[in-house]
């Protein structure tokens, strides 16, 4: 956004292949992403009646219909805390990732007038897409740490650490938005992939039930790390509620996929970018 | 010689028509496709369609050039391409120094969010830089005359609202390069007006100007420079008053272009199908002498019984209305059955020396559905006359009137 000065030479060419993502320039139109999440942000509260209980509605329902049928019926093992509090801490942060995966996914095709119009790096689009969930996570945490006391649970030291929980699920679903936007562009697909993907990922996360389920297998406990969520909701309930998940290497294995899929999200995008004013 | 500012070298886009119409794939069709072109070449039916090829020019630091052509002739593809929206399948261009463009105007508006709101983010999404909004934000309001509103959702502005508010952001973008689409064209005659004036300080403040447009008035009053382009390709390059002319006295015209100059939006259940001029014995003829008799002839057919009243609008070369005549005045609005082929006969035309254009509409009496309307069709010169009765020279205005002064005291 930086104005080039008069020396800059735009070269307008076809391009083949895998390009460069061209961060630096993504960094100079940092003030425009901050616009669009604003906006995105701003028009979200605007639109709906209830605007911003909706951040708070979603996972505080998920909470009790979980405690009922999986916490009370179903009697699922909760790492020895309350089952209510236990599933609030894993949706909180997984309410985080789905949005942001479904917003940014439908980033692309939603705006097309944009995209049609002015010249501005595309990435913009779908980062602005998960970084507006950002609002709609800090209040769902703030009810999640309003209804700890009444658990008699208090948060440990450990919660230093839960930024960086909450940059591996901001990557995570980044990546993946990354790919079904530039997917969706072609593909309309990917509309109706994406509430299935979600759910199928919810049941491979656990958030419902806790992981030590899979203490029994330890071969698939390793592949289930691929899963960058299964790190977050267990570091999540370590930190805050003191479980005994402290997530150990696997989180390493975590993070490699997630900056995979980041990557891998990126120069696809990049690539496809160049026919989205044509084909959208 | 100033530097050249913009450097473009055998520019071309291509287009697969076919894909175009399903506009999407599924999964499941690339899946076929995969299968496929294992097989043979890819045979999806699709035929590469250059939207422009070929194309080279160089612009000059402080020109402002305008470019024309019909619909489909690559002017709004050659400034996607040079706004870096679409990539170019062959060639190159260059840019030197910093470039905005402005292909509509308020882009990214959202009607949820205030004025006030709405033009910040516009400004962000056109380029400009938080500081540089603030600094030029009165002045922005002042231009759009809206200051009452500036809190209120812009989904409760009147349409002229809306654009004042949405043009006065792009006008106060200040850039070195600016290029312009038909942004003139939206609005009432007092808001274009507005345009035209900024358009013109801007252009008069020694920035690049590349400005496309339909409207030959503006590009006549605004540039200097013309490119034409015809069927994705550089026709014509040169100075504005000589590409206007060639553009309007239809050197470019082809057999059946009358279809470039339809209003494609209408269901054309009454078709105008051709359009010429005659003399009032049958001869198709082009050029007239001035106050010489000629006909307007009409084919048109359709396939519905259907109420159909005609417009025949004589303009000048400006696109200004001279003379508006419907089929009604004189006579019945016809029911349409199969073809029918309608004359207007002017007996005392009053039109001087110069070029003239007609636009066409065939619609319902009561004026509430078109079935078809032709834009701004060449359609005849006058021709200077040796007749001593005529003035000759050039005065002011279109129309020639026969007048009797008197002195008195």
């Amino acid at each position: 956004m930086t104005a080039p000065n008069a020396s800059t030479v735009i070269r307008i060419q076809p391009s083949k292949g895998w390009v460069s993502l061209k961060l630096d320039e993504l960094w100079e139109y940092r003030e425009l992403l901050y616009f669009l999440t604003w906006r995105d942000i701003k028009v979200r509260y605007k639109q709906t009646a209830l605007g911003i209980l909706w951040a708070v509605i979603q996972p505080v329902m998920m909470m009790v219909v979980f405690s009922l049928f999986f916490g009370k019926l179903a009697g699922m093992s909760s790492d020895g805390r309350p089952y209510a509090i236990f599933s609030l801490a894993g949706l909180v942060p997984w309410t985080f990732f789905a949005y942001g995966l479904a917003q940014s996914s439908g980033s692309l095709v939603g705006s097309q007038n944009l995209v049609k119009k002015v010249y501005f790096p595309r990435l913009v689009i779908p980062i602005s897409s998960v970084l507006s969930g950002i609002v709609d996570f800090l209040i769902a945490f703030a009810i999640l740490l309003a209804m700890m006391p009444f658990f008699h649970l208090w948060p440990t030291a450990n919660v230093i650490w839960l930024p960086l929980l909450l940059l591996l699920a901001f990557v995570t679903s980044l990546g993946v938005g990354l790919w079904l936007s530039a997917l969706n562009v072609e593909y309309r697909d990917v509309r109706y992939m994406v509430p299935f993907l979600t759910q199928f990922w919810m049941f491979a996360t656990p958030i419902a039930y806790s992981s030590s389920l899979l203490d029994k297998y330890p071969a698939w406990k390793t592949l289930y790390g691929l899963n960058p969520l299964v790190g977050v909701v267990e570091g999540f309930r370590w930190a805050l509620l003191g479980t005994h998940t402290r997530p150990g290497p696997m989180i390493l294995v975590s993070a490699l996929s997630a900056v995979l899929v980041l990557v891998s999200g990126a120069f696809y995008f990049r690539r496809m970018e160049r026919n989205f004013a044509d084909v959208v | 010689m100033s530097e050249i500012v913009i450097r473009v070298e055998n520019l071309g886009k291509m287009f697969r028509i076919g894909a175009k119409r399903e506009r999407y794939r599924t999964f499941r069709d690339a899946l076929a496709g995969l299968w496929r072109r294992s097989g043979s070449e890819r045979s999806s039916g699709t035929t590469p369609f250059w939207a422009l090829k070929h194309v080279s020019f160089e612009i000059r630091r402080g020109e402002v050039v305008g470019v024309i052509g019909r619909n489909g002739a690559g002017k709004s593809t050659l400034l996607k391409v040079l706004s870096r929206i679409t990539e170019p399948t062959e060639g190159f261009a260059e840019i030197r120094g910093r470039v905005r463009s402005l292909l509509e105007v308020g882009t990214g508006f959202h009607p949820e969010l205030t004025g006030r709101e709405n033009v910040f983010l516009n400004g962000a999404i056109l380029g400009m830089q938080r500081a540089e909004i603030e600094a030029r934000f009165d002045e922005i309001v002042t231009f759009a005359e809206i200051e009452q509103f500036l809190d209120t959702p812009v989904k409760h502005y009147s349409s002229g609202m809306y654009l004042r508010l949405a043009f006065a952001v792009a006008a106060h973008l200040e850039p070195e390069i600016l290029i312009v689409d038909e942004v003139l064209a939206v609005g009432d005659a007092e808001f274009q007006k507005k345009c035209l004036g900024k358009m013109e300080e801007v252009a008069r403040g020694g920035r690049t100007v590349v400005f496309v447009s339909h409207n030959m008035e503006a590009v006549d009053r605004l540039t200097s420079r013309c490119l034409s382009l015809s069927d994705g390709r550089l026709s014509q390059d040169g100075k504005t008053s000589d590409v206007v002319g060639n553009y309007l006295r239809g050197a470019e015209r082809r057999v059946g272009d009358l279809a470039c100059f339809r209003v494609s939006a209408i269901p054309r259940t009454v078709a105008l199908v051709d359009l010429w001029a005659e003399t009032p014995t049958g001869e198709k003829a082009a050029t007239f002498r001035q106050g010489e008799p000629f006909r307007i002839v009409l084919r048109v057919t359709s396939h519905e019984r259907l109420k159909c009243d005609f417009a025949i609008v004589i303009e000048s070369s400006q696109q200004h209305a001279l003379y508006t005549t419907h089929l009604s005045d004189l006579s019945e609005a016809i029911t349409t059955n199969g073809s029918h082929l309608l004359a207007a006969e002017l007996q005392n035309p009053m039109l001087r020396k110069g070029q003239y254009l007609v636009s066409v509409a065939a619609f319902s009496p009561d004026l509430r559905l078109f079935y078809d309307v032709v834009h701004h069709f060449p359609l005849l010169e006058v021709a200077g006359t040796r007749d001593k009765s005529f003035p000759e020279d050039a005065r002011w205005g279109a129309l020639y009137v026969p007048v009797r002064w008197n002195v008195s005291n």
